[in-house]
């Protein structure tokens, strides 16, 4: 175990209270909603705001613990940390903005240049040693701000929405890039991130949080198979609902059904997938089982694909392409019938255990 | 294409109440110029009374803007990057001497570091130190006056300057010190230059607090502004070639500045 660090964070009325553990050489993605307490978490382990409870230990090393009144302050923790926004001092070149580390920690001048050299030579941008960081791109700044990261060798490397500044066109090439990185580095790594592809390509695991406590964790298959909260199932892109299983009847708590087919019983949560909801403009002929008429709430575009929101007595969101969207003539408010096949519909238990 | 919008012309009353104020400002400069014996000026400039007041003006300048820089960024970090109670007070302090009639930061100084003054009196039984009628005592008169500019300066250049990077400067390794030297520093030397600028500016025009704390010794307290005074009331010459010594120093700080006072600094 290489991190272990149990958070207690109050800040007015926000509290965290949250647990985390990252083995050496895995990567660890946080998700979770704004305000939800991701760069807080982040902040806490690299020293810049003491928990107010708790204790995190790094290789042994423990560096904040308020009971026993032990704070590591940040320049003395072996924790390398890519800003959101990168921050590299625009006062100073490339290669001096990476050298500042390791002469912060006591490297000679040529000896911090040369190794800085080293890193931008390894990062490919060995011909953009002497430029300030206004002169480099997006996907540039942050392959020296990672360089600067990396270079004083730390044991926990933070992320914190390493993808947030850069255009969408860049971003797929510097995730391969992060991820070939990372898979280098031998410490522990937490990537602080809003973004399940993000997180999906970089990251081991994942872990969830929502309003400062954890929501759910585990591999990207276990949570898009099992989201178990509302953002979680939103940001996989999937419809979560609860109900009230007995066989393969679930009642919602408004009193509708579905016909699901697998049985189960008690509390459990339901998940379709916006794909497996169909739209028709009247009742569908020779009716699958699960089938009612609604009204369109909500229309978002997403390229060619549609996603529908649709109203009581099942709210969903249905995905359908814009040929059949301008078939339908779909407007918000329009009247629709929705569907959906008992296969295509999932539960699993709402507690754990 | 559409036709250019025709801009509405400001009302006259306005146009006229500005030019009003335009002539205002100018014609002293005029008069100032025009009744200058430009024939004379090298000569005016060189006598003993005025070469006297300039050199040590440059002095007594250059050590209260050292002396500010030295004391004022330190306060000037306190107020922009703690929460030490009593901040907004000590702010008010420090900018008071920018609004107070010079004459009484004189008068104030006297009752502090005179003979007879708070501190004065035991510094000068202990140490025989002494400001009145003193080089010392003029320097202290010009910083008291001018340190604010810097103080002012600094402060919201910090205030502006995003504080992550001095956090990642932290997460780099650095102590606070070499932050501040490597980080701080650099991305406020714009506004740290023109604070220092105007500082020196109004370090060398010090007038009132000079004369009533330090009096107005030739050679010793009587700096431009100083000897202007006197001059003007035995050898005019003099003092208007001391006033275009001035008025071209201002312009220079004027036009090395370029509206950066109180600029931001973020890049």
């Amino acid at each position: 175990m290489s991190l272990d660090a149990e958070i207690h964070v109050t800040l007015g009325t926000f509290e965290q209270r949250l647990h985390l553990d990252v083995a050496d050489g895995e990567v660890v993605a946080v998700l979770g909603p704004n305000g939800s307490g991701k760069s807080t978490l982040l902040r806490a382990l690299a020293g810049l705001r003491p928990l107010s409870g708790g204790r995190i230990v790094l290789d042994d090393q423990v560096l904040d613990d308020p009971d026993a009144k032990v704070l590591v302050p940040p320049e003395h923790r072996q924790c390398g940390m890519l800003f959101q926004d990168y921050l590299l001092f625009p006062h100073l070149t490339a290669v001096a903005n990476v050298a500042f580390g390791l002469r912060s920690r006591g490297a000679s001048n040529a000896d911090a240049d040369e190794r800085a050299l080293e890193w931008l030579g390894r990062m490919g941008l060995a011909d953009k040693a002497q430029s300030k960081p206004r002169q480099l791109s997006g996907g540039q700044a942050q392959r020296v701000a990672l360089a600067r990261a990396l270079a004083t060798d730390p044991r926990l490397l933070l992320l914190d929405e390493p993808m947030a500044a850069l255009d969408v066109g860049t971003r797929g090439s510097v995730r391969h890039h992060l991820r070939r990185h990372l898979a280098e580095f031998t410490g522990s790594c937490v990537l602080v991130t809003h973004d399940p592809l993000d997180a999906a390509a970089i990251a081991d695991r994942l872990v969830i949080i929502e309003a400062g406590r954890l929501a759910q964790q585990g591999t990207l298959k276990e949570i898009t198979t099992r989201p178990r909260t509302a953002y979680i199932a939103g940001l996989m892109g999937l419809n979560l609902l609860s109900a009230r299983a007995s066989g393969t009847t679930l009642t919602l708590a408004n009193g509708a059904t579905l016909e699901a087919a697998s049985p189960a019983t008690g509390e459990v949560f339901v998940v379709i997938a916006p794909q497996s909801i169909a739209l028709y403009p009247g009742r569908p002929e020779g009716s699958p089982r699960n089938t009612w008429p609604t009204r369109v709430s909500e229309i978002h575009l997403m390229g060619d694909r549609v996603r529908v929101l649709v109203d009581e007595p099942v709210p969903v969101t249905a995905e359908i392409t814009a040929v059949s969207l301008a078939e339908l003539g779909l407007t918000e408010g329009s009247p629709v019938w929705a569907s959906v096949k008992a296969t295509q519909i999932d539960t699993y238990p709402a507690h754990d255990g | 294409m559409a036709a250019p919008q025709r801009r509405r012309r400001p009302p006259l009353f306005v146009l006229a109440a500005a030019s009003l104020t335009v002539a205002f400002l100018a014609i002293p400069l005029i008069g100032l110029l025009t009744e200058a014996s430009w024939n004379t000026l090298w000569h005016d400039l060189t006598t003993p009374v005025a070469l006297d007041a300039l050199k040590l003006s440059l002095i007594c300048s250059l050590w209260a803007t050292g002396l500010s820089l030295v004391l004022g960024v330190p306060l000037a970090w306190v107020l922009a990057r703690t929460q030490l109670p009593g901040r907004n007070l000590v702010r008010a302090l420090a900018t008071l001497p920018m609004v107070l009639p010079p004459v009484v930061a004189g008068v104030a100084l006297l009752l502090a570091f005179g003979r007879d003054g708070l501190l004065g009196k035991p510094l000068y039984n202990l140490f025989g130190i002494q400001f009145p009628f003193t080089t010392a005592g003029a320097v202290l008169a010009e910083t008291f006056v001018a340190m604010p500019f810097l103080i002012i300066t600094v402060e919201a250049a910090l205030r502006s300057m995003d504080g992550r990077y001095e956090e990642a400067a932290a997460n780099l390794g650095a102590g606070r010190w070499r932050t501040f030297r490597r980080v701080t520093l650099p991305m406020i030397a714009p506004s740290l230059i023109a604070g220092t600028a105007l500082t020196w500016a109004r370090a060398l025009g010090e007038f009132g607090a000079t004369i009533t704390f330090a009096g107005n010794i030739q050679g010793r307290t009587q700096t431009l502004p100083l000897a202007v005074y006197l001059a003007l009331q035995n050898n005019e010459h003099v003092a208007i070639a001391l006033s275009l010594a001035l008025l071209a120093v201002s312009i220079v700080v004027l036009v090395s500045l370029r509206g950066r006072w109180l600029g931001a600094t973020r890049s």
